[in-house]
């Protein structure tokens, strides 16, 4: 009796011990996901030679679409191990400090267009100048000025871009008596995105069930703005947010949306808003080509051949990357080397028919071919027109150091507050205007 | 009686056999050996007498050069920092600001928000936390059947790591699907928007604390609880205390160090609160909502120096932590003192 007592407490003390490992280990797991180092290394077989480190966040399509193996097979003397963090707001500040310190960083680095811009004016020095590498004249001018230094040293060679277009559900269009063509379509909002706001008013007098217009206000201030030349910064580097005529257009058009009824009031990239594309809560969505995978992912089966896609009022970017070489690259020649090839416009076309990431070289747009799977599901739109049509004509836009956080301010406080808690959007602009000042504050 | 005798005499015996305990060890250790090193100058018996004085600084010195390294110098380096005006890009290029970056903080209505936030999820996780923490080590202190179960099952979310526990709670919190709002719809109250409303938001993100920390909590009270001598229990039963009254009179007074012990450190936890709140507020979790009505002094500091990139600033932040957490300690180390001296 006693012994089967104090076996079976031994027993259950063993099980204590092994659920809290194995409870922590689970913790690390999950906490690692969302931070640190996610290594995973490019392919396998290829011992020895050199091995050329590259540093990303989220998804780039280059070990999608086999283009390390396919390098290590054309070069058998170089190993690629691509290291991934996750997160941007993880990554960022570490590539920082690793550049600045001088070691640490991986051979090439990924940028982020919203980082361009405080990499260009403060970490030129710790970069190779890839311009005398490359033939520039192969990229979009816009994307190259985005990575160039006043005297002219281009530190990150372009990866993709982010052209954008609407993406709308055809069939809660036809129940709300709309226009369903998509060339019709684009032609009444064609030039203003107050004219796509307009069109939202008359979808709401009729809104099948309970669905909206549009996602967000936010995502409209975005969309809009990533057509106009003046954002946050001018020329010379000055913050003139508050004067500047491309957010007044975009936040006026935002308004117009947050407080009329046709927002689902979603923060793009939440859980709802996942949840959203599958329930079809929205109608339309403002969508740059990289968004495609992501709503196709998101809907599943139940939105295939009901989303279209038809042009964005105003050609406009909404994202895109850049990588660099560090200086401190160990191995600065294949690492150069690797750059070039992954950004040459063969492989951009490749990297868009697994990831619908948009190519910044315009010479591959003619070989451009979407997957099956999403030009069905996007009910055959003609979806490399649409996008090279916008990509070609985006105005060059001119960023700052502290694009980023201003406009999450402008976005996440003033808009949101307007939008969720039904602040005025004079309330909205002031709260808006503090935080802002929060964030220029040295 | 004979039982305390037998104790006294083995506890004297001990006391010859203790090592050390009489004479120094280094002349005792030396004696003992006796044989090897006769005369005091011989390089062999200095390089012994070295060896017992420093070998235990050696032993105990991993601890402290990591302190050191990982603690020590971060926390003067931040000191420096928040002395300057510093940004993530351009760490060399730091400029002397004094106490700049100290004003300007006691001048920003968000600082004091965040510190307002932090107290308010502090108190509002805190405080019925621990309440129920006792409530539940009172009952699992009673004779029940698989009490171990009970124990294990008390400690798992402790185990269970902020980031699942947290997306579990957004899942259940979301205004428009979740399960918590579904539930009031049930009883015929509104749905809550519990990111975005100023309580409603405090008390999800303390639900999460509440979730993680009570079973922790309750084992620790449950442990001391298991230390008071039964005989109180029943002298107490004797004069027809009731179990409620048992609870007040005895339990609770013998169980007062411990509950202080729990208040330091849930305090400390909550000054600190980062985690819950930052996974709670999804994509750009560091503002705290819109209106940063849950943005902690943690989130604040952490938007400050890591996404808005204002380094001297984030260092100030930290630092003022800090001296809160001081604060903090001498305070509850007062109230100790002044209890000590009623008892």
């Amino acid at each position: 009796m006693r012994t089967t007592a104090r076996t079976s407490r031994r027993a259950m003390t063993f099980a204590v011990v092994a659920a809290l490992a194995t409870g922590l280990l689970a913790g690390c797991a999950t906490d690692d996901d969302s931070g640190s180092d996610g290594g995973s290394s490019g392919g396998a077989g290829n011992k020895g030679g050199t091995t050329v480190t590259i540093g990303t966040f989220g998804v780039f399509g280059y070990k999608q679409a086999g283009l390390y193996d396919e390098y290590m097979k054309l070069h058998p003397g170089v190993t690629i191990k691509e290291n991934v963090t996750t997160r941007t707001d993880v990554y960022w500040p570490k590539t920082l400090t690793r550049l600045q310190a001088g070691s640490g960083t991986d051979d090439i680095q990924a940028i982020e267009v919203g980082n361009i811009t405080e990499a260009v004016q403060t970490q030129a020095d710790k970069f190779v100048d890839l311009g005398k590498e490359v033939d520039k004249s192969q990229w979009l001018d816009w994307k190259n000025a985005q990575a160039t230094t006043k005297d002219g040293k281009l530190i990150g060679l372009g990866t993709d871009v982010g052209p954008m277009a609407i993406c709308y559900r055809k069939d809660l269009f036809e129940k709300a008596g709309l226009e369903t063509d998509r060339t019709k379509l684009a032609a009444q909002w064609k030039g203003d995105w107050n004219k796509y706001v307009d069109l939202g008013k008359q979808y709401m007098k009729k809104a099948p069930g309970k669905t909206k217009y549009v996602d967000s206000a936010s995502s409209v201030y975005n969309a809009a703005l990533g057509g106009e030349s003046q954002r946050y910064y001018d020329k010379d580097g000055n913050v003139i947010w508050d004067k500047s005529s491309g957010v007044k257009k975009s936040w006026n058009a935002a308004m117009e949306v947050a407080t009329s009824n046709m927002s689902a009031k979603l923060k793009q990239f939440d859980k709802p808003w996942d949840q959203g594309f599958a329930n079809g809560t929205f109608a339309t969505v403002a969508c740059p080509a990289w968004m495609l995978g992501y709503i196709q992912e998101k809907s599943g089966d139940s939105g295939k051949g009901k989303w279209d896609v038809a042009a964005a009022p105003t050609a406009a970017n909404w994202g895109g990357s850049f990588i660099g070489v560090p200086t401190a690259s160990k191995h600065q020649k294949e690492a150069i080397a690797l750059a070039k090839w992954l950004t040459a416009p063969a492989q951009q076309a490749k990297v868009f028919a697994k990831q619908a990431s948009f190519p910044s070289t315009p010479s591959a747009y003619a070989g451009l071919k979407p997957q099956a799977a999403t030009t069905t599901f996007f009910s055959d739109a003609p979806l490399t027109q649409i996008f090279s049509d916008s990509a070609k004509t985006i105005p060059v836009q001119v960023f700052g150091i502290k694009d980023q956080p201003i406009g999450t301010a402008i976005t996440d406080t003033g808009i949101l507050q307007v939008e969720q808690k039904g602040k005025s959007p004079a309330q909205g602009w002031d709260a808006a205007t503090k935080e802002v000042k929060d964030v220029l504050d040295q | 009686m004979t039982s305390s005798d037998e104790a006294l005499a083995q506890s004297a015996t001990s006391a010859d056999t203790a090592p050390g305990s009489q004479e120094p060890g280094a002349a005792r250790g030396a004696q003992g050996r006796g044989t090897a090193p006769t005369g005091a100058g011989t390089w062999r018996s200095r390089l012994y007498r070295w060896d017992m004085k420093a070998s235990p600084y050696a032993f105990i010195s991993p601890f402290f050069i990591i302190f050191g390294a990982f603690s020590l110098v971060p926390l003067l380096y931040t000191a420096w920092y928040s002395l300057h005006h510093v940004q993530l890009s351009n760490l060399d290029g730091q400029t002397w600001a004094g106490l700049d970056n100290y004003t300007n903080l006691f001048q920003s209505d968000f600082f004091w928000n965040a510190l307002k936030n932090t107290f308010t999820i502090g108190v509002i996780s805190t405080v019925p936390q621990l309440i129920a923490a006792i409530w539940l080590a009172h009952m699992l202190n009673y004779r029940l059947r698989g009490s171990t179960v009970w124990r294990v099952v008390m400690l798992t979310p402790y185990a269970t790591s902020v980031a699942a526990a947290t997306l579990v709670f957004v899942l259940l919190f979301s205004p428009d699907t979740g399960m918590i709002n579904w539930a009031l719809d049930l009883v015929g109250i509104d749905p809550v928007n519990w990111r975005e409303s100023d309580w409603g938001s405090q008390a999800a993100v303390s639900s999460i604390v509440i979730w993680r920390w009570t079973g922790y909590n309750a084992l620790i009270y449950l442990a001391a609880m298991q230390a008071i001598p039964a005989d109180l229990y029943e002298s107490a039963a004797l004069d027809g205390a009731n179990r409620w009254q048992q609870f007040r009179h005895v339990t609770i007074p013998m169980l007062r160090p411990t509950i202080l012990f729990t208040v330091v450190v849930s305090t400390i936890g909550a000054t600190q609160l980062f985690g819950e709140p930052l996974l709670f507020g999804g994509v750009s979790g560091t503002k705290g909502g819109s209106e940063h009505q849950y943005q902690t002094l943690g989130l604040y500091m952490y938007d400050q120096g890591w996404i808005v990139g204002n380094l001297g600033k984030a260092s100030a932040i930290a630092w003022s932590m800090f001296l809160i957490l001081l604060i903090v300690a001498a305070v509850n180390l007062l109230i100790t003192r002044r209890l000590r001296k009623s008892q």
